[in-house]
């Protein structure tokens, strides 16, 4: 296996083995990048010769050293709707293709004071509102299974840099499945962490209350390493969970025996492709060999959480996207009369149609005569869709449901018919809702050699319990660190 | 047929919280432009508000002191518009929970008591200010954005500009003696927003209402008020409607006119805030803020009545503000003569200051130089005319009035030796006025007194110099 295919705990045992060197695994990644990149499309801006810098000096910062912290000196891709200092922020947005950012991101600030290498900024779809990463305002990303598909979205660039090992991991951020599904997607593992779990400053906000970041990874141990990076409380994010610390890998392989699995009808319904049904079928087996119970569990109200997160999510957007008014920095039309045509034009030139769209509807949604038959209801229907999970995990200790409807679809196939695009997200939704975690891995390929995601849902901060479940699957199954063609093709 | 006029008020005030209401930027006024800003208070992408707890303190504070109900549960919402001045696009305010409801002030106009309601009280931020005067187009000042800021609405209990007036000094009053602001219009600390209607005296039902914005001293409040008053009144004479719609008020011309009607009124899209957490009150914290009250106003001017025995009107006057009433206090502590004082700060004072340039604020002599001052005034070192010019040098030179009693030669002449010999010779030049006060001429004493001080340039004690005159006629006589 080539050095930059190895997931980040095999890195991590050659480097404390001192058998490669950081600046070794970075130019591994780099050339990769160097040789794929340009079939795949999974970054926005590259940041390769100051993480080659970056890598000789965690070497360095190693050599009087017998330990290493586990994500020092590990190259890693950022979505770019995350704030970094000097680096190019665009969210994928005309509205912001001169953004350097002042400051940075939480995460990104952690992950630098834990050495960790920036690659570069990853695509996707614009301000993160979309499902295939085809509304990015630059460039379309290229699902590496089948370069003809996309690779999902929004986090699109993400997972592709992952599936594809130009990162070891990368992060994104999910405010309706936009983690999950593209890792359902490329075959690899995504997270959405709990609401809170991990800090929102420096995260260019599109639904500030469902938004949340989590991480791409090869495989579930990797995903457990780099939740504990980013996991913390952060006095500049007042929605930030004030917890004791834990150790996420530290009861990875404790095993599923005597676990409830829950099966819902309501994940199994109508537009669900053959071939992730039977792939879920099989691993409700896996799970009963390996000594856990599966459960039916029931919803009563999850029809409506899909229209709920439409009009909650477009209505925070609404709010969230009113500052881009061409004033202070971003883009601003050229040629404009007054204040009222400057925003006008600016906001006309600078965003794209999807982000057009959801801006209108959020408007609407909170306009005054319309507030309480949408908004209102909306976030009426979002306490009983947090009932109803109360519910579900009263008879159960995790939910297994399959992360999206289908497999990856083709480029354009979608992009003419909104509202189909907005369907595969319907098992995703849901969870932001509710603000619970879940996280998405591969549970096989369909005929079309397509990866298919299996997503496991628990209660608010059940990340070691989803962690565990996951990790027993994937161990039993085989089905980690998945290679897609274009490993060895290209 | 007769009118009136029925007026509720909005009063915007800036709290006095060294930083900013969600991030650590200094609200100090009158810095150079656009250092006072952050990527928070910029609204930059992707950065979020923490909320200051002292601006939660100092609301719970004045919620208190104006009588409110404070709630245990209350929220920020988000109040959308465009306008440059405001860099997220919305205001974070608060909507339907706000932290106080229901509080009453009292109020006086011509000796007639009135309470008026007050609606509710809630946080916001304030906006920038755009710079229009430039010859580069308007320019833009975010120092202020973010400053934090109480509303304070109430009902529409208010009938005249007087009122208006009053009821305004007394909420500036309280929460100056709260420390929750420093209540400076100048600077903008205090602006009134006025919604006006008319309707016959004896109706019941409300009149069409105007409402004026951005009133930023209590002339152009009560000019306004006045205008504005007057103008519906002549439209209903005239058989006209009242259009509801916000008025600009122009302090210079002191006229008003239409800024913009109902139809085009913002639609302000309000829903919670959602990067921040709801603002949740135990009762222990509301109660801990309510036994750290401060004295206010109305119970220290009764104190004064009953401790200090003052006249009702100077406990009023000497409780007009916090600063006066401290400064008043710290001389009684020090010399407990409380008319004494009450009547050199009433009287002598206020000149001063005017004439110096200077408020209560910034006076340039401490209460113990007051009180040394009339220390000497009382034992009769220095006659209390001296006394007043002394008291004017104070205020020049800031030195203390026994140096420059001293350094003057101001000080009395008491020393009936002295004095003795002064006047027997005065009284032995003036052997006419010894004949009339012989024939039972008192005023003669008078013209004697007068020669006396003459002699003595004024700093012969007078009490003094007429016992002794009295003895010398006496004897001149005998």
């Amino acid at each position: 296996m080539e050095l930059y295919q190895k997931t980040i705990h095999q890195i991590n045992d050659l480097l404390d083995k001192k058998e490669v060197t950081v600046a070794e695994v970075t130019q591994a990644v780099v050339n990769r990048i160097n040789t794929v990149e340009k079939a795949t499309d999974a970054y926005l801006s590259l940041q390769t010769d100051d993480a080659l810098e970056a890598a000789a000096a965690v070497d360095v910062e190693l050599s009087g050293r017998a330990q290493k912290t586990p994500l020092e000196g590990i190259p890693y891709g950022l979505k770019d709707n995350m704030c970094t200092k000097g680096i190019l922020t665009t969210c994928a947005s005309k509205m912001l293709y001169n953004f350097n950012p002042p400051y940075n991101a939480a995460v990104y600030e952690r992950l630098s004071e834990d050495g960790g290498i920036l690659l570069g900024k990853t695509n996707m779809d614009e301000f993160a509102m979309g499902s295939s990463t085809e509304n990015s305002a630059y460039k379309k990303t290229r699902n590496p299974w089948d370069l003809n598909k996309v690779p999902g979205g929004s986090s699109g660039g993400s997972a592709v840099a992952v599936a594809a090992d130009t990162a070891f991991y990368s992060l994104g951020s999910d405010t309706g499945g936009s983690i999950r599904q593209p890792a359902s997607f490329c075959g690899v593992v995504g997270m959405k962490p709990t609401y809170g779990l991990v800090s929102r400053y420096g995260l260019v906000a599109f639904a500030s209350s469902l938004d949340q970041i989590g991480p791409f990874t090869k495989d579930v141990q990797d995903c457990a390493l780099v939740l504990n990076a980013i996991v913390g409380h952060d006095s500049k994010d007042s929605t930030s969970l004030n917890l004791k610390k834990i150790d996420y890998s530290q009861n990875l392989k404790q095993g599923v025996k005597g676990l409830k699995i829950g099966v819902a009808k309501e994940f199994f319904g109508e537009g669900l492709q053959s071939e992730v049904r039977k792939s879920l079928e099989d691993a409700m087996a896996i799970y009963k060999t390996l000594g856990a119970e599966i459960v039916d569990v029931s919803f009563l109200h999850l029809d409506y959480a899909l229209s709920a997160y439409y009009m909650i999510s477009s209505a925070e957007a609404s709010s969230n996207l009113a500052r881009y008014d061409g004033i202070r920095y971003g883009f601003r039309a050229e040629e404009y009369n007054d204040l009222i045509d400057l925003y006008k034009k600016t906001r006309s030139q600078g965003f794209g149609d999807e982000v057009k769209r959801r801006i209108m509807l959020g408007t609407y949604a909170l306009s005054s005569g319309y507030y309480d038959a949408y908004y209102k209801k909306a976030m009426q229907v979002r306490t009983i869709i947090k009932a109803d999970f109360d519910q579900v995990f009263g008879g159960c200790d995790v939910l297994l449901t399959p992360t999206a409807p289908t497999t990856a679809f083709g480029i354009g196939e979608k992009t003419s018919n909104p509202l189909e695009m907005y369907l595969t997200d319907i098992y995703t939704v849901p969870v932001n809702i509710a603000g619970i975690p879940g996280v998405s891995i591969p549970c096989g390929l369909d005929n079309n050699g397509m990866p298919i995601g299996m997503q496991l849902l628990g209660p608010i901060l059940s990340e070691e319990t989803l962690l565990k479940v996951a990790w027993a699957f994937e161990h039993e199954s085989g089905l980690t660190n998945l290679k897609a063609p274009l490993g060895t093709e290209v | 047929m007769e009118y009136e006029i029925v007026i509720g008020m909005e009063i915007h005030i800036e709290l006095g919280t060294k930083t900013k209401i969600f991030c650590s930027c200094p609200t100090e006024f009158g810095q150079d432009e656009n250092t006072h800003t952050c990527p928070v208070c910029l609204g930059m992408p992707g950065v979020l508000p923490v909320l200051n707890e002292k601006v939660v303190e100092y609301a719970t504070r004045a919620g208190l002191a104006l009588n409110c109900e404070i709630a245990h549960f209350s929220k920020m919402d988000r109040k959308n518009y465009f306008y440059p001045d405001l860099p997220k696009a919305y205001q974070t305010s608060q909507f339907d929970l706000p932290i106080c409801t229901g509080g009453v002030v009292g109020i006086e106009v011509d000796g007639v008591k009135k309470d008026i309601g007050i609606t509710r009280i809630h946080i916001e931020e304030d906006a920038g200010k755009l710079l229009h005067e430039s010859a580069d187009g308007t320019l833009l000042d975010v120092n202020r954005c973010g400053v934090p800021l109480i509303e304070i609405v109430t009902e529409p209990d208010l009938r005249s500009a007087e009122e208006a007036r009053a009821f305004a000094e007394k909420v500036r009053n309280i929460l100056e003696y709260t420390g929750v602001s420093d209540c400076k219009m100048e600077q903008g600390s205090m602006r009134f927003d006025v919604n006006l209607s008319i309707r016959e005296k004896g109706c019941q039902v409300l009149g069409t209402r105007t409402e004026m914005k951005n009133l930023n001293s209590f002339r152009a409040l009560i000019r306004a008020v006045q205008y504005e008053s007057k103008r519906q009144i002549i439209e209903l004479k005239k058989g006209r409607t009242i259009i509801q719609e916000t008025r600009k008020w122009d302090d210079t011309k002191g006229t008003s006119s239409s800024l913009r009607s109902k139809e085009e009124a913002h639609d302000y899209r309000y829903f919670p805030e959602p990067d921040l957490v709801p603002i949740v009150l135990e009762p222990d914290y509301i109660e801990k803020i309510k036994s750290a009250l401060p004295e206010l106003p109305e119970a220290k001017k009764q104190r004064y009545i009953d401790e200090y025995k003052l006249p009702e009107y100077d406990a009023g006057v000497l409780t007009t503000t916090g600063v006066t009433a401290r400064f008043f206090e710290d001389a009684v502590a020090l010399y407990n003569e409380p008319k004494q004082i009450s009547n050199w700060m009433m009287v002598e004072i206020p000149p001063l200051l005017k004439e110096n340039e200077l408020s209560m604020e910034n006076i340039s002599i401490a209460p113990a130089q007051l009180v040394a001052l009339l220390k000497l005034v009382k034992n009769n070192e220095i006659s209390g005319n001296t006394g007043k010019e002394v008291l004017k040098e104070m205020f020049s030179t800031g030195k203390n009035p026994g140096d420059i009693v001293k350094e003057k030669g101001l000080a009395q002449m008491s020393d009936s030796g002295e004095l003795e010999a002064i006047i027997e010779k005065i009284v032995s030049d003036n052997p006419k006025s010894v004949e009339d006060i012989g024939a039972g001429n008192e005023k003669a004493y008078g013209f004697l007194t007068g020669q006396v001080m003459k002699a003595t340039k004024g700093k012969a004690n007078a009490q003094v110099a007429n016992e002794i005159i009295r003895a010398v006629v006496a004897k001149h006589l005998a």
